[in-house]
């Protein structure tokens, strides 16, 4: 056989029009006359498993919608991902989005405007809302997001160990405290119950707690118009200079990343956690007698770091109305079955449910839903937010407060001039 | 040899041209289009972009930020490739023999290579963290203070070394191990005849004929360490306080978590004519050395 002509190899037409008839396909899609809710979101973790059970219930519902829904990985990639598939007009119909993101991601051109009218006849309305969060999510004018819950920062508390130390109240919940000394009271008293330390929190990355502490004392960041930084330099110093001393007392470890808050509490090192609420399930998988609480008000006003998960409509170049409209109406479906949410931690933003018996039986879910309208969010600018860069300075600027590697004058000019400098960069959205 | 006449020619095109049009389209084109990237503001998020000149590069000059990185990549690289090397080689001598001890030997030094990224950071950062990890519970039962491995600025970017070590050095034993195999065994007869000893016909015969394989080995892993990333951005996220941030984080940060496509694309294309230059000394090295062995 002449070696030119090898047998039974498909011609060149024929490997050509498969190709393209592949590409065809997946082209066009193979959605039919179905209307098609492709939806992003970054839940993997315990929420993550949360929200898979609700999309089973609701492709179990809808057979008459083409339902797809991807977990992307948290953070950085989901909003990478997220902003170049807006920038080219081809991205999902609905994702997942953190409010405090929200501004910062140039909601006009990257964001489609939610119909209201659409969301009305889903049976959703602007008065099911906390005026604050639903006001946040209305830019020049338009709504941008459906707020879906919110995420404060609150205190763990283990019932055994706040027990011995007689922190509890006849009704088994931990007895509030306000003011600096009567929250240092409280730790003493669990660092001597536990031997070890009082609380366990994110040493490496205390934006969190730093922000909750600020807040507390009315600190300001931007001026109004978002142009200049305005940091109280009485106030923040006030702050960090409590994470040093807590660390310096022992209180909480000098050194302890996400992974380590997680293990000190579950292991009863300490008898009190700071963190977001996400971590309910893990510690109720762990069989720990703990109950959770608003984060004691340690300052002058009750204010707490926290965000909220919204659902936006990225960019699309050719918005179908079909698809639209059974989109606005899988959001809406999502807010009305929030309470399965709830479960996992977040408090919901859809009032209705948060007044429902159920939400109010969860328990330890809704012993911090009173912080809702105090929850405090990142300041507002591009580079800001959950998963941004400023966060990103922040641990860089106060991880050494802890370890005693900064002291809090520096850490804070550190941050200052981090803050500043990403303020002096253009904009790239 | 008879000439090829052009259709010969032309027809051996053809049978590359796959792998032309997807080299032109995954490296050729990313690479101009990178360099036409660093002299706009391009952004991420497809907002406009403007014709910036020389801004963007101009702008890297006076960013210590990339000089901190760019300086901790070196670092890294200064660290880590000389035990790699070094290792790799004793532990290539010590498994270059027959029988179960030999067999053992060469499992467990190469197996740490076998395991991704993510599993081998997943180990480390709890075998280092204060408290309750295995390096400071025998460093206490030992007597000495704890260490506070991934958090402290001077000594993070040792403990990334060491994960790095016991993770990859399993590559460079096994291309060791490989060369060592391929030294006929009448060289070392001869030799022991001769009267020399074990540590002379190490010096003599076993190392200098390795010597083409180090060669290889520095260059790869020169290269390998250069582009460190993953196991970083795993550990310590590049903190504390960016001490162990590479080049390639900072670079990654700028362009996909600030979307600023046009700076990371100026910051990209210093840190590749910094390789470029790596690369050519070790090729002036190399060669050179070929000469005088061979």
């Amino acid at each position: 056989m002449p070696p030119d002509q090898p047998p039974s190899r498909p011609g060149r037409r024929a490997v050509l029009g498969g190709v393209l008839g592949a590409l065809a396909l997946t082209g066009c899609g193979s959605f039919g006359s179905k209307p098609k809710v492709r939806e992003w979101n970054l839940f993997g973790g315990g929420d993550g498993a949360r929200l898979l059970q609700i999309h089973q219930q609701y492709v179990a519902e809808h057979p008459d919608v083409a339902f797809q829904a991807h977990t992307l990985a948290w953070g950085p990639p989901f909003y990478t991902k997220l902003a170049m598939s807006a920038a080219g007009g081809r991205a999902p119909e609905v994702a997942t989005m953190h409010m405090s993101r929200l501004k910062g991601f140039s909601p006009t051109t990257m964001l489609d405007p939610i119909p209201v009218d659409l969301l009305e006849n889903a049976g959703v309305h602007q008065s099911d809302f906390l005026p604050a969060t639903w006001d946040r999510c209305v830019i020049d004018g338009k709504l941008y997001a459906v707020p879906l819950d919110q995420h404060p920062f609150v205190l763990y508390y283990n019932l055994e160990i706040c027990k011995k130390a007689g922190l509890l109240g006849s009704d088994n919940k931990i007895k509030p405290v306000k003011g600096v000394t009567a929250f240092l009271d409280m730790l003493r008293a669990v660092k001597e119950t536990t031997g070890k330390y009082a609380v366990s929190v994110d040493t490496t990355s205390p934006w969190r707690l730093w922000w909750t502490l600020y807040g507390q004392l009315e600190g300001e960041f931007f001026s109004p118009d978002g142009k200049e930084l305005v940091i109280d330099d009485a106030k923040a110093l006030e702050a960090l200079d409590l994470i040093a001393k807590l660390a310096s007392d022992g209180l909480t470890p000098r050194s302890a990343n996400y992974a380590a808050l997680v293990a000190q509490f579950s292991n009863g090192e300490a008898g009190l956690s700071f963190n977001g609420e996400w971590e309910v399930t893990t510690y109720q998988t762990a069989k720990l007698p703990f109950s959770m609480a608003p984060f004691p008000v340690v300052y002058d006003v009750p204010k707490f770091q926290g965000d909220s998960h919204t659902f936006v409509l990225p960019h699309q170049a050719h918005r179908n109305a079909d698809d639209t409209k059974a989109t606005i109406e899988y959001i809406a479906w999502m807010l009305k079955h929030s309470v399965e949410w709830a479960a996992g931690g977040h408090i919901p933003a859809y009032q209705p449910v948060v007044k429902s018996q159920e939400y109010l039986d969860l328990k330890p879910q809704a012993e911090y839903r009173s912080v809702a309208p105090n929850v405090f969010y990142d300041p507002d600018a591009w580079f800001s937010g959950s998963g941004a860069q400023l966060e990103n300075e922040s641990a860089a600027a106060f991880s050494g407060i802890a370890t005693g590697q900064a002291t809090p004058k520096t850490a804070l000019a550190q941050f200052k001039a981090a803050t500043q400098k990403l303020l002096d960069t253009p904009s790239p959205v | 040899m008879q000439r090829p006449d052009w259709k010969e020619r032309w027809s051996g095109l053809f049978f590359v041209a796959p792998f032309l049009v997807l080299f032109a389209l995954f490296m050729l084109w990313p690479i101009v289009s990178g360099l036409w990237n660093s002299f706009f503001n391009t952004s991420l998020a497809g907002v406009k972009h403007q014709f910036l000149g020389l801004q963007n590069w101009q702008d890297l000059f006076g960013d210590p930020a990339v000089w901190s990185s760019l300086k901790n990549t070196l670092v890294f690289t200064a660290m880590s490739t000389p035990p790699l090397v070094i290792i790799a080689l004793v532990m290539a001598l010590l498994a270059n023999r027959k029988g179960l001890l030999g067999w053992l030997l060469r499992f467990s030094y190469f197996a740490p290579f076998v395991l991704p990224a993510t599993v081998v950071t997943l180990i480390w950062v709890w075998i280092y963290q204060p408290g309750f990890g295995l390096v400071n519970g025998l460093l206490t039962a030992g007597g000495f203070a704890e260490i506070d491995w991934l958090n402290t600025e001077n000594r993070a970017m040792l403990a990334v070394v060491i994960t790095t070590v016991w993770w990859t050095v399993g590559f460079n034993f096994l291309l060791y191990l490989a060369a060592l195999q391929g030294i006929p065994a009448q060289v070392y007869e001869a030799a022991a005849i001769d009267g020399a000893d074990g540590r002379q016909q190490l010096f003599r015969i076993t190392l200098p004929l390795l010597s083409r394989t180090t060669g290889l080995i520095v260059v790869l892993q020169l290269v390998a360490s250069l582009k460190i990333f993953d196991q970083i951005y795993l550990m310590t996220n590049g903190g504390p306080n960016y001490a162990t941030r590479p080049v390639i984080q900072y670079i990654y940060e700028t362009g996909f978590t600030s979307y600023r496509i046009g700076y990371a694309s100026a910051i990209s294309y210093l840190f590749f004519a910094i390789i470029v230059i790596v690369a050519l000394a070790q090729f002036k090295l190399f060669s050179g050395r070929k000469e005088a062995v061979g």
